[in-house]
Formats: C-alpha cells, sequence, structure tokens
C-alpha cells in the first residue's frame, strides 16, 4: 500500500490512499526516517552488542589463554580471503539493487537482488565446506584436535556459526523481499530497509575475519 | 527533503475472541496482558519467597503439601538446603525479569505510550503481539523447570558458572533446570528486544502534531529512555545465555576453566573463565535494574504532579536530565557487584567512582520530587500515597547504595543481608509501589471503573508498615554478619540472630497476606466498580482526553493537536490545569 507525503515544515501530511483519503498529520521524526528504517537501525544496534559481546569473550579467553593453536594455513587464509571478497562484492550488488529501486526500475533491481542472493548462497557454501573439511580433520564445537585450547574451536564454531546464521536468514529475507518486491506487495523502501541489514551482515564479518582468520593464521 | 515516512495503520476494529483478546494486535489489550502476566508471576515469586522465609525462621518446619511441589527437595514436606536455593532462584528470576521488567515497562508502557504520544497504535502492532507471546512462551518455559528433571536451578537468577555451566553433576535442578531457565530468559531477551524496537520507534515517529519531544509527559520519557537501556542490555544478555547452554549441553568451556573435579572426576574442560560469565552477566545485570527502577520513577514523577497541581520542580527537563545521566552511567558501573570477585583492586576504583557519581542523578531526582511536594496542597489518593511512599523507600534503599558503593565497605557487607536490604527497598519495594501507583491511578482508564479508596488506602498503610517491618532488620543482619542465600544458620555467631528472622518471616507473611486486599479490589472493580469518567484525577496528558476506557484507535479518529506541555497545573481560571490538547490561546506554556 503506497502512502504519499509532503512535509510542511516540522509537520508531515500523512494521508492513505485506498480505504477513503484519512489525512493525519503528524510531528516529524528527528531522524527523517521512515519507521520500518529506524526499526532495523535499532535492531542492527542490538546485534552489534550481540556480535561485540561474543567478540569480546573470546578475545578475553583468547588473551588468558596458554596454549592458543594457529591453524589456518595458505589454503584456509585463501578461501577465507574469496569469501570476503564474495561478501563485499554482495553488498555492492545490494546497493545496486537499491538504486535501481529508487529509479523505480523493477527489474533492474530483481537482477541486483538475485546477484546478491546468489553471492550470498556461495559465501554459505563456501563456509560449510570449510566446517565440514575441519569436522572431517577433528575438529568440533567442543574439540580441538591439535591438542591446544577447546576455546578456539568454540569460539571459532560459535561465532562464525552466528554469523553463517545471519548470512542465511539474510539470504531468505532477500528471497522474500524478491518475490513481495515483484507482487508489488513490497516496495522500494522495504528493499533498502533489507539491504541496511545485508551491509550489517556484511560489516560483521569485516571484523570476524581479521580476528577468527589472520590472527589465528598458521605462524 | 526529508524520506520521512511513519507507519500509519488504517485501523479497523478487531472481531472475533481471538482476535479482540487473545492474540490481539491492540497495544492496550497487550499491555493489560503483560499487567495479567505480571500479576499471575508477582504471586508465584510471593508464595516462593513465603516458602523461603518459613524456612529460614524455622529450618524444621514441615511446610504441608510441599512434598508435591517436589520429591527430592521436600522429602517429608522439610525443604532441603538445595531446594532452598531453588527456590531462592526462582523467586528472584521470576521478580526481576517477569514482574520488574514486565508490569512497569511492557505492561503500563505498552497500553500508554501510544496513547500519551497520541497515536493510535504502536508503529508495529503484530511485532508487538509477537513479544508479548514470545515472553508468554519464555515464562511457560521457566515454569516447566519446577516439573522437569530434578526441579528448577539452584543458581540464583545470576546463574554464575562454573556452578551453572557444567550440567547435573553440580546439584539437584542444574541438569535440566538450569537449560529451562537459561532458553526461558533468552526467549525473555528477545521479548524485550522486540519491544524497545517498538517502543522507541513509537516514540520517535509516531507523536501526534505539536506533540514536540519537550512536550510529552515524564513517563513517556521514561518508558522511552529505558526502552534505549534494554534495546542494548538485552542484547548482552542474550548471546551470554547462549554461550551458557553451549556449555552445558556441546561441551564448549567458555566459562570453565581447566583442572575442575566434579564428583571425584576431572573434568575436560579448559580454557574457560568463570569471571566472564560475570561480566556479561552484570553488564546486563546492572543496566537491567535501572530498567526496573526508571520506568517507576517516571510514574511516580507524574503521579506526584497530578496530586500536588504543581508542575515538578525543575521541569520535565531536569528529571529527564537525571534519567538520561543514569541510563547512561548505569553501563560502566557493573564491576560494583565483583568487588569480591578477585579483580584487580584498582579496578574497583574505576567501578566505584561512577556508582557514587550515579547516586547524584538520582539524588537530584528525589530532591525535585520533594521540591514538588513542598508546599503543595496534595490531593490525598492511593495513587498520591504510593507515590510518596516510594519515595521514602526509594531513599531508604538508596542509601544502603551509597555504603555498598565503596569497595573497602562492600568487603565486608558483599554477599550479606546488607545487601538483600539494598535490593529489595529499590526494587521489590520501590519499583512495586511504582506499580501499584500507576495502577490506581490508570485503572479508571484501562477498565472504565473507578477503584476502591478505602481499601486501596488501608492497602497502602498496611504495605507501607509492613516492607519496613521486613527489610529494615536486614540492615541489622547485613552488618552482623549474616550471609545471604543461605538456607539455614548454624554458625554460633549466626544464631543469635534467628529471632530477627523469624520476626522477618511473620512481617512478610503478613505483608503478603495484605496484597489480597488489593486482589480483590481488583477484582471487585472489574466488576462492580462505579464507573469512571474520562478525567477523573483532572490530569492533562493525552489518555485523559479520551474516554475510559479509549475506543479501539484511541482517539476515535479525530486530529489530535497538542497545544501545550503536560504538566500545566496550577494556572489560573476556572479549573486549575490545561490538558495537552487545550487551545493555545489557555494560559501557560
Amino acid at each position: 500500500m503506497e502512502s504519499d507525503f509532503h512535509s510542511k515544515g516540522k509537520d508531515i501530511e500523512v494521508s492513505e490512499s485506498g480505504a477513503g483519503a484519512h489525512a493525519v498529520i503528524m510531528e516529524a521524526s528527528p531522524f527523517g526516517l521512515q519507521s520500518k528504517k529506524l526499526a532495523i537501525w535499532l535492531f542492527i544496534a542490538s546485534d552489534a552488542v550481540t556480535f561485540g559481546v561474543l567478540l569480546f569473550g573470546y578475545s578475553y579467553l583468547r588473551l588468558g589463554s596458554l596454549d592458543w593453536s594457529y591453524p589456518f594455513k595458505g589454503a584456509s587464509i585463501l578461501n577465507g580471503f574469496i569469501m570476503t571478497v564474495i561478501l563485499l562484492t554482495s553488498s555492492l550488488t545490494m546497493l545496486a539493487a537499491v538504486i535501481a529501486a529508487k529509479h523505480d526500475d523493477k527489474r533492474r533491481c530483481l537482477r541486483w537482488i538475485g546477484f546478491t542472493i546468489l553471492l550470498g548462497t556461495i559465501f554459505a557454501v563456501l563456509h560449510l565446506r570449510e566446517w565440514f573439511h575441519m569436522f572431517g580433520e577433528g575438529w568440533a564445537i567442543y574439540k580441538n584436535p591439535l591438542g591446544g585450547s577447546p576455546v578456539f574451536a568454540a569460539g571459532f564454531f560459535g561465532i562464525t556459526g552466528l554469523h553463517l546464521l545471519h548470512v542465511i536468514s539474510g539470504v531468505i529475507a532477500l528471497s522474500i523481499l524478491a518475490i513481495r518486491y515483484n507482487n508489488g506487495v513490497l516496495d522500494k523502501n522495504h528493499v533498502e530497509t533489507t539491504s541496511l541489514y545485508w551491509h550489517f551482515v556484511d560489516l560483521v564479518w569485516m571484523f570476524v575475519f581479521p580476528i577468527m582468520y589472520l590472527m589465528n593464521a598458521a605462524r | 527533503m526529508h524520506d520521512a515516512q511513519p507507519a500509519v495503520h488504517h485501523h479497523t476494529a478487531p472481531e472475533g475472541f481471538i482476535a479482540k483478546y487473545v492474540f490481539s494486535v491492540d497495544h492496550k489489550v497487550i499491555g493489560l496482558q503483560y499487567y495479567g502476566l505480571a500479576l499471575l508471576a508477582v504471586f508465584i515469586g510471593m508464595v516462593l519467597s513465603w516458602l523461603m522465609r518459613l524456612h529460614l525462621g524455622w529450618g524444621s518446619l514441615a511446610i504441608p503439601g510441599l512434598h508435591l511441589l517436589s520429591r527430592n527437595g521436600a522429602p517429608g514436606n522439610i525443604m532441603t538446603p538445595e531446594y532452598y536455593l531453588s527456590l531462592m532462584t526462582m523467586h528472584g528470576t521470576i521478580m526481576v525479569f517477569f514482574v520488574l521488567t514486565n508490569a512497569p515497562l511492557a505492561g503500563f508502557g505498552n497500553y500508554f505510550l501510544p496513547i500519551q504520544v497520541g497515536a493510535a497504535d504502536m508503529a508495529f502492532p503484530r511485532m508487538n503481539m509477537m513479544s508479548f507471546w514470545v515472553t508468554f512462551a519464555a515464562f511457560i518455559t521457566l515454569m516447566l523447570s519446577f516439573f522437569v528433571g530434578d526441579g528448577p536451578p539452584l543458581s540464583g537468577w545470576t546463574a554464575y558458572a562454573t556452578l551453572s555451566s557444567v550440567g547435573g553433576a553440580s546439584g539437584p535442578g542444574e541438569a535440566t533446570g538450569q537449560t529451562f531457565w537459561a532458553i526461558a530468559i533468552a526467549l525473555f531477551c528477545v521479548g524485550q528486544l522486540l519491544g524497545s524496537l517498538n517502543f522507541i520507534t513509537t516514540t520517535l515517529d509516531l507523536r501526534a502534531k505539536g506533540m514536540t519531544l519537550a512536550r510529552m509527559p515524564l513517563t513517556t520519557w521514561a518508558w522511552f529512555i529505558t526502552a534505549c537501556i534494554g534495546l542494548l542490555a538485552f542484547a548482552d544478555l542474550l548471546p551470554a545465555c547462549i554461550l551458557l547452554i553451549l556449555d552445558r549441553s556441546f561441551g564448549t568451556s567458555f566459562f570453565n576453566p581447566a583442572g575442575m573435579v566434579l564428583n571425584g572426576q576431572v573434568t575436560k574442560y579448559s580454557g574457560g573463565s568463570p569471571l566472564l560469565w560475570q561480566h556479561l552477566f552484570w553488564f546486563f545485570g546492572h543496566p537491567e535494574v535501572y530498567i526496573a527502577i526508571i520506568p517507576s520513577f517516571g510514574i511516580v514523577s507524574h503521579i506526584l504532579t497530578v496530586g500536588a497541581r504543581k508542575p515538578l520542580l525543575g521541569g520535565t527537563r531536569v528529571m529527564t536530565g537525571c534519567i538520561l545521566a543514569a541510563a547512561f552511567l548505569s553501563y560502566m558501573v557493573w564491576g560494583h557487584h565483583m568487588f569480591l570477585s578477585g579483580l584487580n583492586p584498582f579496578s574497583a576504583i574505576l567501578f566505584s567512582v561512577p556508582t557514587l557519581i550515579i547516586t547524584i542523578p538520582f539524588t537530584v531526582g528525589v530532591l525535585m520530587l520533594i521540591g514538588t511536594v513542598y508546599g503543595a496542597k496534595l490531593r490525598f489518593n492511593t495513587a498520591t500515597l504510593f507515590s510518596l511512599g516510594f519515595i521514602s523507600v526509594f531513599v531508604s534503599g538508596g542509601i544502603s547504595g551509597f555504603f555498598l558503593a565503596q569497595p573497602s565497605i562492600d568487603i565486608y557487607l558483599h554477599a550479606t543481608y546488607f545487601v538483600v536490604a539494598h535490593f529489595h527497598f529499590v526494587m521489590a519495594v520501590a519499583s512495586i509501589f511504582g506499580i501499584f501507583a500507576g495502577t490506581y491511578f490508570w485503572m479508571p482508564k484501562m477498565i472504565g471503573r473507578m477503584m476502591n479508596e478505602t481499601l486501596g488506602k488501608v492497602h497502602f498503610w498496611l504495605t507501607f508498615i509492613g516492607v519496613y517491618c521486613i527489610f529494615m532488620p536486614m540492615h541489622y543482619l547485613g552488618l552482623a554478619g549474616n550471609v545471604r542465600r543461605y538456607a539455614a544458620f548454624t554458625d554460633n555467631f549466626l544464631v543469635p540472630l534467628i529471632p530477627v528472622h523469624k520476626f522477618i518471616t511473620v512481617a512478610a507473611l503478613a505483608t503478603g497476606a495484605v496484597q489480597f486486599i488489593f486482589l480483590w479490589n481488583l477484582f471487585h472493580t472489574r466488576f462492580w466498580g462505579p464507573k469512571a469518567p474520562d478525567n477523573p484525577w483532572d490530569a492533562t496528558s493525552l489518555e485523559w482526553s479520551t474516554t475510559s476506557p479509549p475506543p479501539f484507535d484511541n482517539f476515535g479518529g479525530r486530529q489530535l493537536v497538542v497545544n501545550h506541555d503536560a504538566y500545566q497545573y496550577g494556572v489560573e481560571g476556572p479549573k486549575d490545569y490545561i490538558m495537552q490538547t487545550d487551545p493555545a490561546e489557555a494560559a501557560g506554556d
């Protein structure tokens, strides 16, 4: 359902088409944001705290550890690097989708959302591939086959696992977005709101990758 | 141009019992649902406290029927020490989460925040409904821990590792019970996070024309600031609970160090730190107790202006500033719960100084309240009485905080009844007084009937005297060295204190019984109370400019224009107040 608006100074007049013109004059939001966008920013803030807490806990335990492991050899780092490039590119494609939506170019927007979904899926596949390779070598969330600190395993699988969960949720959300944007149930503002979540997921990876992979590269 | 597009909902009245009263998206129904849940929870929590107090006063007492609650925990109806700790854990968890976070914030806030800003509903009504039902699911999960496995956990509402993080080997209730606890609390966090999103977005985006942030009533400010605190605090507790579950059920070692011996066997954990749990928990835990008090502080301030017929001393600005300062500082003081945990002694200064600083905004706030009442011709109704009572008990509880904030004193007082006295006064009494005040004040609006004033006043006076009888002696007990979380007092320096415990128990049972007066009042009012007018208290905020109870879209679809702030009392003219929606030409502002 589309809503037009125009602002008159500090007031905002909102009218809804559909079940009769029903004008409601309200105070302007101090951030000039629509509600769903504000809500996503607030959710991102809380999710940032969640990841921050986990990364803090991980760092706290790592600094206190006497038997830390450094298992990631060149192949793992390269894999991680490729995953990083893929996720960064997916943010770029998402941005293109938002720009297309702003110009009301639905076809182009959907194409870019499609690319984003594809890249996100490849990221998840690469990630799971690496996980299962590690499981094969004897890793588990509770086990470190190198004999070093089990916190390494717990932290690694826990944090990258939570991130992977966010990526997969994001891919699902983008799929739903694409279908409903195509049907006209959702509009360009929803595209932008979902893109904010996706950028956040990418931003978290930019912390996770250096902390979990680069700092644990084999010496 | 701003791309500002607030969520506007074209409301049609819901139909059918389920849509109207069960899975309702109406914030008023949801608010009442939260309040009802809190009411159920507080009576369960109170009964648990009676069981605890009976055991403390008379340790070998056989409490009839207790073995039905737990065969292992109370063989022959006599409570084991472990079961005492389990009951204590559930008492704390239920009260802090399902009463003190629910009623003043989710209950009253959900009901009145949209109305007080002039909106037809919250920004996200369906998410609001989800947040209640997630909270309800959390409550059920928590209650199930009484009946699954070998009972509820015994690690306290603080669930310290490693007692809580190694599974069943550490005690009864630590297997399934603790897992249910962790899941319940994680669910609760999700519910609160969704609620916070709604509160913040509604406050910022859905205000009526003329309702600038400066004109919002204090209660709205209090709910808004509390929601901001909660957004970040519960986002910390959620991963902490998940890490706890990983340690317990998946063999990880986030909180479990190497070399632990359980039941004669060396465990396989390595690399974890119990202190990490304390940091993660208290970084949530301290803001949480401010989440518990700030809405009540706002409610009481608001009610006192109505009763005193005077705006707040210092205006909304100073009080809001105090609450903001306290909220901001609340994130910097978590270590004052950990003075005895073995942290570097210099870190104690880092936490003690902001803790002492936090006393300043609260003191200023209390002084503003006292200054508002000073010289006022107070209208004494039950709501005003409970608000005045709030000032008294909040000061009583707050003063003990000054002592505990200092590490040198806390070395002696930590984990004694002095701490129990402190937090019960500020949380269990002051915050609950805020809830009572809000109930007597707003019940006419919510259900359209006036509560019985005589019963209310009896309820107030007996409760006020009762809580002092219960919690004042605990300061003495703490100074005498009475350790908390003990199921029995057998040491030679504790035995002489048992008569004090007996006195407290009797006071607790009596004060608990008095609460049934309140319950009866609620029940009687619901069915036989006299009809309430739109504005029985001559108050100014937006909820009093609509019917009692409000229509489903709060204002009957009319265009609201706000011309005044919420504290135009004591003005010249035929009536001594100006409502927020009165024309701008009215005096004042």
